[in-house]
């Protein structure tokens, strides 16, 4: 949500009505700061890269009132207006910067004809293969050409031939006849990526894009260059030819790759998810997303999925499971493994379920490499959750503390596992068996699976919904983009269930809606007393974090995060 | 409220009453309708002339060179009211197609549902490239409903092959081999 100040405003004319704008931007982002971006279209102006203004597709005409030289007052038309002083040709309104009182014609004749002019000369050369192409339905190009184009070509000679499938990088594939010289890949490579392998070579219709000899585009962001091709040119090679767009569900998502909780689309039909492609959040990943977090609902599609609820490794119906857990649930010690993976709500209602049962609480984070950009050091989207929780008040490490002692020497006789595969976390397997038995909330098939009593199969983030807590304790909402399968209800059901039946109430609970749960939720928990689950935004919420400004997150500097050490620095 | 006219019913006249003038003209029209031309047909065992452009089901044609013309653009699958078509793309293998593989793309799986089919016909009016058509046949059947999915293999096989005059594909393959600076 953009707060436009109103000391940083000025006031400009658009096509003959005064307007509010920021002051500073260029023509584009002035017009999309009053809702009409699409007034001026574009190819290769992004809010996020450089300004090249090669494209010209944004030619518009320019004007300001004209003052007399001598006396600094403004010179009149005949009936009192204002005259304006027109510049005599279009000007591009990527980079042109609003100024007071400027005059802008986005309609006008001069600037109808450019655009047209524009688009006939970008189409001369392309091949027009919009039934094999996988960005018909969401290309630049398609939609300019039903407003600027005219129906019928013009150009009588031969079509340059430019290659057709060429491999840039282990996941795009270049298609270059359609590419129209935007350089958006380029900018975003040499800026963004900082991996500069893309670049122009050959003169005029010639010019084709391509890698530095020897290098190729392997980076974890090369798909970004796909999603902000405005044409068919860079496409993914995973999703190439799958599916058309325009058949596709989008869902609003959050990747579960790292804290950094980039904001997602999942487009999905008929219960399959096709693609990933990012949201723009300005205050978390403006308009990008790693490679790896693209592939992550793959994982979900594996055979070894856990789908069904067993006891004692017989299928059974939910409430079976739930009978038998609670009587496991009736021993003296009970040791429980969460996971930052859970999301806040299921956190809450474990929360709950610890205190309850009294139970040893611990979890584990999960370390990896940073990049500086959009993957953080810790791997997991929900560690912040945890902490306003109230399950843990400090930073976890990667191995288990006290809990695995005991674990190992035999005293907790119920252990409940969420996601970790405790096989990793330095459990003696052989004498579990015999002292511990084990509740598992997993999706995955593994060891600790095979040693469970009671298996509850989790839902993986795109069949429920929720909300996860970034790195910069920002409370971001995630809606279901597919349904669960086997009629599988989501972790949070289960512990609903499970925390009424330890009250004493056996009666089969339906799940509360995430509505009534959000208001249980702001009630418990001070910190987000006026939230509840319908204004948590798009964009999410930003949380007061100063509760735990003393503790050590491991995240290093990245895109949108300033770790603790770089902020004392400063 | 309109009025009602009660019509006062005539009694029956004497040759009336024996019924065989009427019997007479009944048989006079049948022995003048036996020796005119016969209106019906014995359908099955002899059809009808189906006047061109009639709308039977859609089957995918092939071009005179016995190739698959349709590129799997699912734009037949999106228009189609009753959501009768399911295509599956899939790319051409450029090993084995040589001829094809710059076409790139083909359907690997192309049903149509013809318990669903509405013989609309938009399907033949939506497609670019002219691969998809309806075809002069109308009656099917089917012992299961399975069976009334038509798939490619059988789709091709009723469509046949098309005359087709501009060999669009044929032509962008000439403009690559000619291109003076082929990369």
């Amino acid at each position: 949500m953009i707060e436009v100040n109103i000391t940083d405003t000025i006031t400009i004319n658009v096509d003959g009505n005064l307007a509010q704008v920021p002051k500073g931007v260029n023509v584009i982002e002035a017009m999309r700061s009053v809702g009409k971006e699409k007034a001026i279209p574009h190819y290769c102006y992004h809010p996020k890269l450089s300004i090249v203004g090669n494209c010209r597709m944004c030619l518009v005409e320019v004007g300001s009132p004209l003052k007399d030289r001598e006396s600094g007052h403004p010179i009149l038309e005949d009936n009192g207006d204002p005259k304006i002083g027109w510049i005599p040709k279009p000007v591009i309104g990527c980079s042109t910067i609003v100024s007071e009182g400027m005059h802008i014609r986005t309609n006008s004749a001069t600037v109808v004809e450019s655009r047209n002019g524009v688009t006939e000369f970008l189409l001369i050369n392309h091949p027009l293969d919009c039934p094999i192409c996988d960005q018909a339905g969401e290309c630049r190009l398609q939609e300019f050409s039903a407003e600027h184009g005219r129906g019928f070509s013009r150009f009588k000679e031969d079509k340059n031939v430019k290659p057709k499938r060429t491999r840039l990088g282990p996941r795009v594939t270049l298609d270059d006849e359609r590419c129209i010289l935007c350089s958006r890949c380029i900018r975003f490579s040499q800026e963004i990526a900082k991996d500069d392998v893309l670049g122009f070579i050959d003169r005029g219709t010639y010019s084709t894009l391509t890698c530095y000899p020897g290098k190729e585009l392997d980076n974890n962001y090369s798909l970004n260059t796909v999603d902000i091709c405005p044409v068919g040119a860079l496409t993914s090679t995973d999703f190439r030819f799958k599916m058309r767009v325009w058949f596709l569900k989008r869902t609003k998502s959050i990747c579960t790759e790292s804290s950094v909780g980039s904001n997602t689309e999942i487009w999905s039909r008929e219960g399959k998810i096709y693609r990933i492609t990012p949201r723009r959040n300005d205050a978390v990943n403006d308009t990008w997303m790693t490679d790896s977090g693209r592939n992550l609902f793959k994982a979900f599609e594996s055979k070894d999925r856990l789908n069904s609820y067993t006891v004692d490794s017989v299928k059974k119906k939910l409430d079976d499971a739930l009978v038998a857990t609670a009587s496991l649930l009736n021993s003296n010690s009970i040791g429980v493994i969460g996971s930052p993976f859970s999301s806040f709500e299921e956190q809450f209602l474990l929360k709950k379920l610890v205190d309850h049962l009294k139970a040893d609480y611990e979890m584990i984070q999960h370390h990896g490499e940073g990049d500086g950009l959009l993957l953080s050091e810790d791997r997991s989207p929900n560690l912040r959750g945890a902490l306003i929780n109230g399950l843990i008040d400090a930073i976890p490490g990667n191995e288990l503390g006290a809990l695995r002692n005991k674990i190992n020497q035999g005293e907790i006789e119920t252990l409940i596992v969420f996601n970790e595969d405790i096989e990793t976390l330095g459990i003696k397997l052989d004498t579990l068996k015999e002292t511990t038995q084990i509740i598992y909330f997993g999706s995955v098939d593994n060891t600790t699976a095979k040693y469970s009593k009671v298996i509850f199969p989790s839902l993986s983030v795109f069949e429920k919904e929720g909300t996860f807590v970034n790195q910069n304790f920002r409370l971001q909402k995630f809606d279901q983009a597919i349904p669960a399968p086997n009629g599988l209800v989501a972790d949070r059901t289960i512990l609903e269930c499970l925390l009424l039946r330890l009250k004493g109430s056996d009666s089969p609970n339906p799940g509360m809606d995430i509505q009534t749960l959000w208001s249980e939720i702001s009630e418990h928990i001070p910190l987000l007393s006026i939230v509840n689950w319908s204004n948590i935004t798009e964009e999410g919420v930003p949380l007061e974090s100063s509760d735990w400004s003393k503790l050590n997150f491991i995240e290093s500097d990245n895109l949108k995060y300033k770790s603790k050490i770089s902020l004392e620095v400063v | 409220m309109a009025k009602t006219k009660v019509l006062e019913r005539k009694p029956l006249t004497f040759a009336e009453k024996t019924f065989l003038p009427q019997i007479a003209s009944g048989l006079a029209t049948t022995f003048v309708n036996m020796f005119k031309k016969s209106i019906t047909m014995e359908y099955p065992e002899v059809r009808p002339v189906i006047p061109d452009k009639y709308r039977g089901i859609p089957t995918l044609v092939k071009d005179p060179k016995g190739r698959v013309k349709c590129v799997s653009c699912q734009l037949c699958e999106f228009v189609c009211p009753p959501k009768a078509i399911r295509i599956k793309p899939s790319e051409i293998d450029p090993d084995t197609n040589e001829d094809r593989s710059h076409i790139e793309k083909e359907p690997k799986d192309f049903d149509i549902n013809m318990l669903r089919c509405i013989y609309c016909g938009l399907c033949e009016e939506v497609c670019p490239e002219e691969a998809i058509f309806l075809q002069d046949n109308f009656s099917l059947s089917g012992y299961t409903r399975e069976s009334m999915v038509y798939g490619k293999e059988k789709l091709l096989e009723l469509g046949g092959t098309l005359p087709d005059k501009h060999f669009k594909w044929d032509k962008k393959k000439e403009a690559e081999e000619n291109n003076p600076i082929n990369h």
